[in-house]
């Protein structure tokens, strides 16, 4: 243990220019400060990081298949040297004395996650420094215990807000996960294809939701004003249902296409679908529809002024 | 989180008054909205629904209600962004309100899309109105997502 | 006061609008279009909106008018580049301008007034 502490001294001597920018803490020179914890802590800072490190490498939380003995001494040591920074000046974790150490453990929440640490694990750097905090207040000379106690909770107050923060900022990650993920799931389900010069085509595939149809809606208008296409088939094969809002939701975006100057063609329509669209009430008289994605194919090749015609020889050709 | 915790934590930006006299206010009243539609984040289709329900409702306020003015705010809480707009005028007022949200319902010889074509351009619709105690309609979009 | 210009086309008018729509200019311009179609003798009107960036129904109203007023005055009117996210947001304001031809851009729209000059019976647009 004592080689130990001597290693993280040395380390803690050397990171103080380099790796620590936003601190300046050098040895023996320290800030004046309201405050005789800090000043204790500062003096004892190798005792506690000792310490700490130790109650961290014993404790059953540690996950020793995701973190490096020596990874864990840097950011501990880090940690510590931005928390005696910040308490040095304010016991408040609100005040901007603490960004510092918030966007540390931001940081840190961040790559944890990341790296597979579950939110408890992460919160639990923060709250096992109160042992060695704790200690070193209760070993403080002359107090008597109602400042003992108070120190002991301004202590518990802190660490447990940071704890928390850390907490709050692993939340945060995964809702940004989940909305990506969610846009990038939306993207890949309506691709916009190029049939031919001047036609489209937009297969559907699953449930159409208001969000998803309106993300359908956006990127075909898109895809017709960067193709110059003047014709788009929708094709609805592959969605299972079709309810009074899907079926709203598609005659809007015929509506629009329309004042955009081009038009629409819906096809795929099952014969159950198209029961449900009749029973609905839903009126799509002034749409063009087509049992089959190839029927409306052949109708947009007309409306465009290309004809297809098989070729004796039995191969394919075309003309127009 | 529940719709009124939202509330509770909500950050005003932005706070502005417009003036709405002439038409050129109504313009102007676009230009306001659009600035600050862009820089909340939303997106182009969005910005463009909520400039055009804020036309709507600018016309309104002049041609119905004489003038009045519009309050535009830029709103930040923790989960989303988002834009209020509240117009108010001193004019006749409404007196029947949900009459006046139908399609087709017109004072002024137009299609009487005014209302009820606004309500459909954003996210959250608000009208207060009585005969002789004008109107204020209170508008706001949140970015999706 | 701001006009928008008018140019002649051969048979045809084009009408570019860049200006974020004045209701006064709006009006101005039934008045000038209509006093032009006579005077020109047109047949078509290019209605080019690709750089509005608002519709809103009285300016969507005003060109439903437009377009009503040149058919009454034997001219057809296509407009054309109207917006994806104007074309949204008419729709979701319950305007599709049913009438008015529309095409993609000025070429397209050309096109689409050529093919309806050609079949003689022009009055009544098709969808």
């Amino acid at each position: 243990m004592a080689a130990l502490g001597g290693l993280c001294s040395a380390s803690l001597e050397d990171a103080t220019d380099l790796t620590v920018p936003k601190v300046i803490i050098k040895r023996g020179t320290f800030m004046p400060h309201p405050n005789t914890i800090a000043q204790d802590m500062y003096e004892h800072r190798d005792t506690v990081l000792k310490d700490w490190i130790g109650y961290q490498l014993s404790a059953l939380t540690l996950r020793r298949d995701l973190l490096k003995d020596n990874e864990l001494r840097e950011s501990s040591r880090e940690f510590l040297d931005l928390f005696i920074e910040a308490f040095g000046q304010s016991a408040d974790a609100s005040s901007p004395a603490w960004k510092p150490v918030k966007d540390f453990l931001a940081d840190m929440s961040r790559m944890r996650s990341q790296q597979g640490f579950t939110p408890t694990e992460t919160a639990t750097f923060v709250f096992s420094l109160k042992q060695p905090l704790f200690d070193l207040v209760q070993q403080r000379n002359g107090q008597d215990s109602k400042t003992l106690a108070d120190e002991l909770w301004t202590l518990t107050v802190l660490l447990d807000k940071l704890g928390l923060y850390t907490t709050e900022i692993y939340q945060q990650n995964r809702q940004g996960v989940i909305l990506r993920q969610q846009q990038e799931l939306m993207e890949l389900s309506t691709p916009v294809v190029q049939l031919w010069d001047e036609v489209l085509a937009l297969p559907l595939i699953g449930t159409l939701d208001s969000a998803r149809a309106q993300i359908v809606m956006e990127n075909l208008l898109q895809r017709i004003v960067d193709t110059g296409a003047r014709i788009a088939i929708i094709d609805i094969t592959g969605v299972p249902t079709v309810d009074t809002l899907v079926a709203q939701h598609l005659m809007k975006t015929v509506a629009a296409a329309r004042l955009m100057g081009a038009d629409c063609i819906i096809s795929g329509i099952r014969p159950q679908i198209a029961q449900t669209i009749v029973h609905l009430g839903v009126n799509l008289s002034d749409i063009i529809t087509k049992a089959t994605l190839a029927d409306a194919f052949q109708v947009a090749l007309q409306r465009t002024g290309t004809t297809l015609t098989r070729a004796d020889a039995a191969a394919h050709g075309t003309e127009g | 989180m529940n719709r009124r915790e939202r509330w509770l934590v909500m950050v005003v930006l932005r706070d502005e008054l417009l003036a709405l006299r002439s038409v050129d206010d109504i313009i102007k009243a676009r230009h306001l909205v659009r600035d600050c539609a862009v820089s909340q984040g939303l997106s182009l289709v969005d910005q463009t629904k909520l400039v055009t329900a804020a036309s709507e409702l600018a016309r309104n306020a002049l041609v119905h209600g004489g003038g009045g003015e519009m309050q535009l705010q830029a709103l930040n809480d923790d989960v989303r962004k988002g834009i209020r707009i509240v117009f108010t005028d001193h004019g006749p007022g409404i007196a029947d309100i949900r009459k006046a949200m139908k399609d087709g319902f017109s004072t002024s010889g137009g299609l009487g899309l005014g209302l009820g074509g606004a309500r459909r351009l954003v996210d959250d619709f608000e009208i207060r109105s009585a005969p002789g105690q004008g109107t204020t309609v209170t508008i706001a979009r949140w970015q999706q997502g | 006061m701001d006009r928008i210009p008018i140019l002649k086309l051969g048979p045809h008018l084009l009408v570019t609008i860049q200006v974020d729509m004045h209701d006064r200019v709006a009006m101005t311009l039934q008045d000038d279009l209509t006093e032009r179609i006579v005077k020109e003798r047109a047949r078509g009107v290019l209605l080019d909106i690709s750089s509005v960036e608002v519709v809103d129904s009285f300016i969507g109203r005003m060109i439903g008018n437009t377009a009503a007023m040149a058919r009454v005055l034997d001219a057809e009117t296509v407009v054309v580049g109207m917006r994806p996210a104007v074309a949204i947001t008419l729709v979701e304001l319950g305007m599709a301008l049913p009438g008015v031809r529309t095409a993609l851009n000025v070429e397209a729209g050309m096109a689409v007034l050529e093919s309806a000059g050609k079949m003689a019976g022009h009055g009544r647009p098709a969808r």
